[in-house]
C-alpha cells in the first residue's frame, strides 16, 4: 500500500508544501520549524543588539534602530527572551531535529499522524505571526518581562500595552498548543513506530531525550494554560484572579509559571544534551559510556525538575521553610546533570577524537554549560540568592545554560546532520571560523555579567546612569565590553550564514554516511528521499553506539546491517 | 483514503497508535484541569466566605446536568460496543444519543447561567464567580468541541467508516465527564 502511495511522491516538493506548509512529510515540516525558528532568531539577536546598544551607551541612536525609549527598552528584552526560548530554542531543538531525526533514527517512514505534524507547524507559524503582529499595536509589544508577572502584565494602566500583552498571551498560548500536539506525535511515534528489533535500549539517546522532554513539557505546561486563560480574563474581563484587592494573588501566577518555567529548562537541556552525546561518541570513536546510567540519570532529573520551581521566588515573600525545602530539591538536581556531563567527559576519555566543527560544538556544550550549572549552586541557595536575585549575575547564569543549549546546541546538530538535511558537505574551515567567532564573544559577554550582577547592577534597568552607584566608569566600561563582544559575535553569523546557504546549494555532495556511523538515518539516502528508505524499512540489529569493536575491519558497526 | 504512512500501523508497544495518542491527550488534558483545580482549591481554602457565594449555585440544576453527563457515558460506551461488532449504523444512532446529551448539558448550563448573570453574578463579581465561570467554561468548551467530532465521528460510522474512532471520541468523552464529577462537588455542593 504505502509503497504505490510513496511513488506518487516522487516529484519534489511542491511551492504549496515548501512555502504554504502544506507538506506532510516530517523532514520537511522539520525543516520548516528549523527555518522559522532561525528567522525568529535573528529577530531575537536583533533585540539584543538593540538593548546593549542601549546599556552601553545610554541615548545613543542604535544604527538600525533609532534611539531606545524606556517603553521600546521594556518591549525589547521581554520579545527577546520570549523569542528565544519560546520561539528558538523549543521549534529548533524540539521540533526540528525532534521531526528529522525520530522517524530517521528509528527506522519508519513517517511520524505516525502526519496530519497532526502539519497541523503543529501551522500553528507555529500562526504563533510567530501573532507575536510578531504584537510589535506593531499602539504602544508596541508587551514589555513586563517573558515571565508575565501580575500585576504588571495583567493590567494596561501599569504595562502600558493594552493589546500587545493580550497579544502576546496569545501567541505563547497558540506556540503551547503546537508543542502539545508535535509532543503527543513524538511519544507515540518513538513509542510504537520502531523498527522491528529495535528495542527500548537500542534507541539512540537523542530520541530518548527529544521524547523525556516532550514529557516533561506536557506535564508541566496544564496549570499555565489554565494560568495564562485566567491571565487572560484579568486582561480583557477584568477578573481578579491575580488581584488582591478581589480575592486573589499575584504569588499565584509565579507559581504556575514556574511550575511550567523550570522543568522547561530541562525540556530544552535534554535534546542538546541528546544531541551531544550522538556527536561525541560518533568523533571519539567509543561507545556511549554508561547507556543506561544517563537514561535513569535524565528520567531522575524530569521527576526532580517538578519540585524546583519556588528557587525563583526566593523573595517572593514565600515561607523562608519552604524555600529550604527548594534549596535542598535544586541543589540535588545538578547532581544527576553533573553525572551526566562526567559520562559525557567518561565517553570521550581513551577515544580517538576528531576535532571536526560539529564535535567542537559539541565540545564547548560541555564547557560552556559547566560554568552555567556551577554558577547556579549560588542561585539555588536561598541565603545567597537573597543577594543575587534579579541582578545580572542570574542573567549571566542562565545565558550559559541557555546559549550553550539553544545557540550551541544547533549548531552543534545543524553541523552534524546538515549532510542528511541537505545533502551536502558544510565547509569545515568556515564551520571553524564561526566557531571561534561564536565561542570566544560569547564568554566576553557574559563573564563581565556575573562581576557586574556581583557588583549590585539589577536586572530590566534601561539607564544605569540613573544609579550614582552602578555609573561608575569601570562598571560602564564593562557593559562596553559585553557590548562590543555582542557585535563581533553577532557579526561572525554572517560567516555561518553564508557557508549554510552556499553548502546548501554548492556544497560537496554528502555520501550517505559522510561521519561513519551508526543510527539508522545514515543508511538512508542523503538527503532521504520521501518514506526515507526506500520500499524496505530497515530492521534493527543492536544498539546505536557499537564503535571500535574488537575483531570488526571497520571501526563502526551500523544498526541496520544483520552483522 | 489518504497516504498512511507505515509508521502509523505499526504497534510496538502492543497498542494501536491512535488509542494510545488518546491517552497522551487525556494526560496532557488532566494536567490543564489539574492546574484550575489545584488553584481553585487553594484560593478556597484561603477564602472560607466563599462559601456565602456558592449558596447562590443552582445545585438541583448542577445535579440533573450531572446525571445527563452520566447518561451520555453510557451511550458513548453502548456505541463502542456495537462498533466493536461491526455494526455502524447502531453506533452512529447510539454516539447521537450522546449528542443529545451533550446538547442538553449545555442547555440547562445556559439556563443556569443566565440566572445567575441577571442575578449580578457575573464573572467579574468575585473570586468565587471568576472560577466557577472559567472552570465550568473551559469544560463547557470541551463539551462543545467533543461534541463536534463526535458528530463527524458519527457520520463516518453510519457508513460504516473509521469504526475504531468510535472507541476514541469515547475515551475522549469519558474523561470530559469525569472532570465534571470534580467539579459539581467543588463547585456546587461545597457550602
Amino acid at each position: 500500500m504505502s509503497a504505490t502511495a510513496h511513488d506518487d511522491h516522487h516529484h519534489g516538493p511542491t511551492f504549496a508544501e515548501i512555502w504554504l506548509l502544506q507538506s506532510t512529510d516530517h523532514k520537511m515540516i522539520g525543516k520548516q520549524y528549523m527555518f522559522i525558528g532561525m528567522f525568529m532568531g535573528l529577530i531575537g539577536a536583533y533585540f539584543a543588539y538593540a538593548f546593549r546598544m542601549q546599556l552601553a551607551f545610554p541615548g545613543v541612536n542604535v544604527p538600525g534602530f533609532g534611539t531606545v525609549s524606556p517603553l521600546e527598552y521594556n518591549a525589547l528584552v521581554t520579545n527577546h527572551g520570549t523569542i528565544m526560548i519560546f520561539w528558538v530554542a523549543m521549534p529548533v531543538l524540539i521540533a526540528a531535529f525532534g521531526n528529522f531525526l525520530i522517524p530517521l533514527m528509528i527506522g519508519c517512514d513517517d511520524m505516525v499522524f502526519p496530519r497532526l505534524n502539519r497541523l503543529s507547524v501551522q500553528i507555529f507559524l500562526a504563533s510567530a505571526i501573532v507575536l510578531i503582529a504584537s510589535f506593531f499595536v499602539h504602544n508596541g509589544g508587551f514589555g513586563g518581562a517573558w515571565t508575565a508577572y501580575p500585576p504588571l502584565s495583567a493590567k494596561a494602566e501599569y504595562n502600558l500595552t493594552p493589546l500587545g500583552s493580550t497579544l502576546w498571551l496569545l501567541a505563547v498560548v497558540l506556540e503551547f498548543a503546537a508543542f502539545l500536539i508535535g509532543g503527543i506525535n513524538f511519544i507515540t511515534t518513538a513509542m510504537n513506530a520502531r523498527a522491528p528489533g529495535m528495542k527500548a535500549l537500542d534507541v539512540p539517546m537523542v530520541v530518548w531525550m527529544i521524547c523525556i522532554a516532550s514529557l516533561l513539557f506536557m506535564a508541566s505546561v496544564g496549570p499555565l494554560v489554565a494560568g495564562a486563560v485566567m491571565l487572560l480574563f484579568d486582561q480583557v474581563l477584568g477578573t481578579g484572579f491575580f488581584d488582591p484587592d478581589k480575592g486573589g494573588g499575584p504569588v499565584l501566577w509565579q507559581h504556575l509559571f514556574w511550575f511550567f518555567g523550570h522543568p522547561e529548562v530541562y525540556v530544552v537541556l535534554l535534546p542538546a544534551c541528546g544531541i551531544t552525546a550522538e556527536i561525541i561518541t560518533v568523533f571519539s570513536r567509543k561507545k556511549l559510556f554508561a547507556y543506561k546510567t544517563i537514561l535513569y540519570t535524565v528520567i531522575g532529573t524530569g521527576v526532580l525538575s517538578f519540585f524546583v520551581w519556588a528557587h525563583h521566588q526566593f523573595i517572593s515573600g514565600i515561607d523562608p521553610r519552604m524555600a529550604n525545602v527548594f534549596t535542598i530539591t535544586t541543589v540535588l538536581i545538578s547532581i544527576p546533570i553533573a553525572e551526566m556531563m562526567f559520562l559525557f567527559i567518561a565517553t570521550l576519555y581513551g577515544g580517538s577524537i576528531r576535532f571536526t566543527t560539529p564535535m567542537l560544538w559539541a565540545l564547548s556544550f560541555i564547557a560552556e554549560f559547566l560554568i552555567g550549572g556551577v554558577t547556579g549552586i549560588f542561585l539555588g541557595s536561598s541565603g545567597a540568592d537573597i543577594y543575587f536575585h534579579d541582578t545580572y549575575f542570574v542573567l549571566a547564569h542562565f545565558h550559559y545554560t541557555f546559549f550553550p543549549i539553544a545557540i550551541i546546541g544547533t549548531f552543534a546538530a545543524l553541523t552534524f546532520w546538515f549532510p542528511k538535511m541537505f545533502g551536502r558537505m558544510m565547509n569545515d574551515t568556515l564551520g571553524k571560523i564561526h566557531f571561534w567567532g561564536t565561542i570566544i564573544p560569547f564568554n566576553f559577554i557574559f563573564i563581565p555579567l556575573f562581576y557586574l550582577g556581583a557588583a549590585g547592577q539589577h536586572r530590566r534597568i534601561y539607564n544605569f546612569n540613573h544609579y550614582p552607584q552602578l555609573a561608575t566608569p569601570d562598571l560602564q566600561a564593562l557593559r562596553v565590553l559585553a557590548t562590543v563582544s555582542l557585535l563581533v559575535m553577532l557579526s561572525f553569523q554572517a560567516v555561518f550564514i553564508y557557508n549554510m546557504l552556499y553548502s546548501m546549494f554548492r556544497g560537496k555532495k554528502a555520501p550517505n554516511n559522510p561521519w561513519n556511523a551508526n543510527t539508522l538515518e545514515w543508511s538512508c539516502p542523503s538527503p532521504p528521499p520521501h518514506g526515507n528508505f526506500g520500499d524496505e524499512l530497515p530492521n534493527c540489529y543492536r544498539g546505536p553506539y557499537e564503535y571500535s569493536v574488537p575483531g570488526r575491519d571497520e571501526d563502526f558497526w551500523p544498526q541496520n546491517l544483520p552483522n | 483514503m489518504a497516504f498512511q504512512p507505515i509508521a502509523t500501523t505499526r504497534t510496538v508497544m502492543g497498542m494501536p497508535t491512535a488509542r494510545l495518542a488518546i491517552w497522551w491527550l487525556v494526560v496532557s488534558e488532566i494536567v490543564i484541569f489539574g492546574g484550575i483545580l489545584a488553584t481553585y482549591l487553594m484560593h478556597r481554602l484561603g477564602h472560607p466566605e466563599w462559601a456565602n457565594y456558592a449558596v447562590h449555585t443552582n445545585v438541583y440544576a448542577g445535579g440533573f446536568n450531572t446525571f445527563v453527563l452520566l447518561t451520555s457515558s453510557v451511550f458513548a460506551v453502548l456505541a463502542h460496543d456495537a462498533a466493536s461488532q461491526g455494526d455502524g449504523k447502531k453506533a452512529a444512532k447510539l454516539l447521537s444519543g450522546t449528542l443529545v446529551c451533550a446538547v442538553m448539558f449545555l442547555c440547562i448550563k445556559g439556563y443556569e447561567w443566565s440566572v445567575e448573570i441577571s442575578h449580578g453574578y457575573t464573572i467579574t463579581a468575585n473570586g468565587f464567580w471568576s472560577f466557577y465561570y472559567t472552570a465550568a467554561g473551559v469544560h463547557g468548551l470541551h463539551v462543545i468541541i467533543g461534541g463536534i467530532i463526535m458528530a463527524w465521528i458519527a457520520k463516518d460510522a453510519y457508513q460504516n467508516k473509521y469504526l475504531h474512532r468510535v472507541e476514541l471520541v469515547g475515551i475522549y468523552w469519558h474523561f470530559v465527564d469525569l472532570v465534571w464529577i470534580f467539579l459539581f462537588p467543588l463547585l456546587y455542593i461545597a457550602k
